[in-house]
């Protein structure tokens, strides 16, 4: 019993932190790769030493001294319990989502099989939903706990756009359910290590090509990055619902939001691109599609896993920092008609395709 | 055991918070905890999908529709606490509460659930249940949920 | 971790029931009305879902869901009444909606 919790507890604790260390790591990434994509070098002034680092110790070292020691104000009218309430709702659930993901197969340790997930949980996919939809309270209660106008204005625009999204998230989501039978994140990866054809991983973006590119423009929505930028609207109300924060407050705001960067990649990754999958490669080493088989020893193999994990969250972290400073941002109204009259009929359709064709398949057995 | 009763005691306190707050959005907040926290007693009573559909559709949504409401409609007082009202409503709560102890624990009652398969409360058996027996009320209350979208939509709309 | 007797689930759904009837006799605000009376709802949904654990039957987690599904379009209906009486009205307070005419 105590070896059980403790196994968790370690679990759980290496998970956040290699989430708020992506966090910060992508912040330094954001920064320079945006200088890189316009021309231009960056943040390169602070340094000790004359050491500079390509940004890295103004980003990950004066960067957060300065929103630590900033003052911490709240509006004059503004509601002081709401408005320190809110950047706590706004990162508390981008770092649970986590608990569900599933960052390899099985670690053997002494004997004994730990399930590298934190939590596994019957109704995984459905938690990351709850969480998703609880995530909306941070721009709502921030935007209203500011008293002010601009706020309100894009507080609303905010929960508009996230609680839209959410449904064409959860619709894209139904086609890789029903092509894997079940709701369970782990479950999921593993029946991803199947073949077709022989040769062909079962990966979520080869069944369902249409509902990984409606997840991945919906989870993007969701994260209020670029191009879906209207809550934030920075040339247009300032700074949306983060205006009146600064400080430590907005530093958690900040790292919300990356966090949340961090978890659409890994929630693309693990429904989409096999998770922890890596081809032709099973518990005791790689089997080839032509017939070698290569024997891997299972902490190899574990480690391997891991790695292809971290790598694709990467490559999709990455993909949405291109995309933040590639695409100019849509207007308001074509946000929403984009959510409610392009994504959510075409994830219903692709649904109702994808339940044809399982019951199409099933029919001779 | 004591899950149970954190759990409750937190509960009790965010649903007086709700009626005794002055400000209506921290009375949205503390019917949003409670909401939360019932969801997780769903979960210790072996109702899981039903604790992350509370989640989902109530904490999610209904809340963060009332919020809206409440932002948009920006109401400005602080309200008043009369004193009469007060007691007489809490006079009144507290009969009915003892009232229904009083129903409720005359009736000889099971010291403990029939031991159920793991998958009690899981999304399958739910499902198996809502799709086989309860196929018309489904169906009825998906009707439901498209008249009262409709509704809505024809009520809040500004009179020209 | 044993399971608390179905008796203490009772009284915490009579509880919250109790506090929801409270709320909606003493507040003067008919958001908050509205909010106790989906308080109330929930205090039935515990009572319906600790009696199927306790009974070993899922028809009530299933009457949960449809209670569900209902206290969400009545919260999205009442609302939007809410919001059209507003309009004429300019106040929440249930008092100034008690007659027909304006």
């Amino acid at each position: 019993m105590i070896v059980d919790l403790s196994i968790v507890a370690v679990k759980a604790f290496i998970v956040i932190f290699m989430v708020l260390n992506l966090a910060g790591v992508l912040g330094w990434v954001e920064r320079k790769a945006s200088a890189l994509i316009q021309d231009r070098i960056g943040a390169n002034r602070a340094a000790i030493f004359g050491f500079a680092g390509m940004g890295l110790v103004n980003t990950l070292l004066a960067d957060p001294i300065k929103f630590l020691t900033k003052e911490d104000f709240i509006p004059a009218r503004g509601d002081r319990l709401l408005h320190t309430l809110a950047p706590c709702l706004a990162l508390f659930p981008a770092l649970v989502t986590f608990a569900v993901i599933p960052f390899g197969d099985v670690l053997i340790v002494g004997g004994r099989e730990i399930n590298l997930q934190v939590a596994n949980l019957n109704i995984g996919i459905l938690y990351i939903f709850g969480m998703a939809s609880l995530s909306v309270y941070g721009i709502v209660i921030g935007a209203w706990a500011s008293n002010n106008k601009f706020s309100l204005l894009g507080g609303v625009r905010g929960a508009a756009q996230m609680v839209s999204y959410e449904i064409a998230m959860g619709l894209s989501v139904i086609g890789v359910l029903i092509v894997y039978g079940t709701l369970e994140p782990q479950a999921m990866v593993r029946a991803q290590g199947e073949l077709l054809w022989g040769w062909l991983p079962a990966w979520g973006v080869f069944l369902q090509p249409l509902g990984f590119l409606l997840f991945f423009t919906a989870a993007v929505a969701e994260t209020k990055r670029l191009p879906f930028d209207a809550p934030e609207g920075e040339s247009e109300i300032v700074a949306g619902y983060h205006v009146e924060y600064s400080g430590g407050k907005f530093l958690m705001f900040f790292a919300g939001e990356f966090a949340e960067v961090v978890t659409a990649a890994g929630l693309v990754t693990t429904l989409f691109f096999g998770g922890w999958q890596v081809p032709y490669l099973l518990r005791d080493g790689f089997h080839f599609p032509g017939g070698g088989v290569l024997s891997l020893a299972p902490l190899a193999v574990t480690i391997l896993q891991v790695l292809a994990f971290a790598l694709k969250v990467v490559f999709f972290c990455w993909l949405q920092i291109l995309l933040r400073w590639t695409l100019p941002r849509f207007r308001y109204d074509q946000v929403m008609r984009l959510g409610w009259k392009m994504l959510l009929p075409a994830a219903l359709v692709n649904v109702f395709i994808t339940a044809v064709w399982i019951v199409l398949r099933q029919r001779p057995t | 055991m004591i899950v149970f009763f954190i759990l409750a005691i937190a509960s009790i306190v965010f649903s007086v918070l709700i009626v005794a707050q002055r400000n209506v959005v921290h009375c949205a907040m503390a019917l949003a905890a409670t909401l939360f926290i019932l969801a997780v007693l769903f979960l210790t009573l072996d109702a899981p999908m039903l604790g992350i559909l509370q989640i989902i559709v109530y904490a999610g949504a209904i809340m963060i529709l009332i919020l809206f409401v409440i932002m948009l409609l920006n109401p400005a007082a602080i309200e008043a606490r009369p004193a009469a009202w007060w007691t007489i409503g809490s006079i009144a709560a507290a009969a009915l509460f003892f009232q229904f102890a009083a129903l409720l624990l005359r009736v000889p009652l099971p010291s403990a659930g029939p031991a159920v398969p793991d998958s009690f409360g899981g999304p399958e058996s739910i499902a198996q249940t809502l799709f086989t027996d309860f196929t018309l009320p489904f169906e009825v209350a998906s009707v439901l949920l498209l008249v009262a979208i409709i509704g809505a939509v024809v009520l809040a709309q500004r009179q020209r | 971790m044993t399971q608390a007797p179905l008796e203490y689930y009772l009284m915490l759904g009579a509880l919250l029931f109790a506090i929801g009837v409270a709320g909606v006799i003493i507040r003067r605000d008919v958001i908050v009305i509205l909010m106790s009376i989906e308080l109330m709802l929930n205090a039935v949904n515990l009572t319906f879902i600790a009696f199927a654990r306790f009974l070993g039957s899922l028809q009530g987690q299933v009457i949960v869901f449809f209670v569900m599904t209902v206290a969400a379009a009545e919260a999205v209906v009442g609302l939007a009444i809410i919001i059209s009486v507003f309009r004429h009205r300019e106040s929440l307070d249930p008092r100034d909606m008690q007659l027909l005419k304006g």
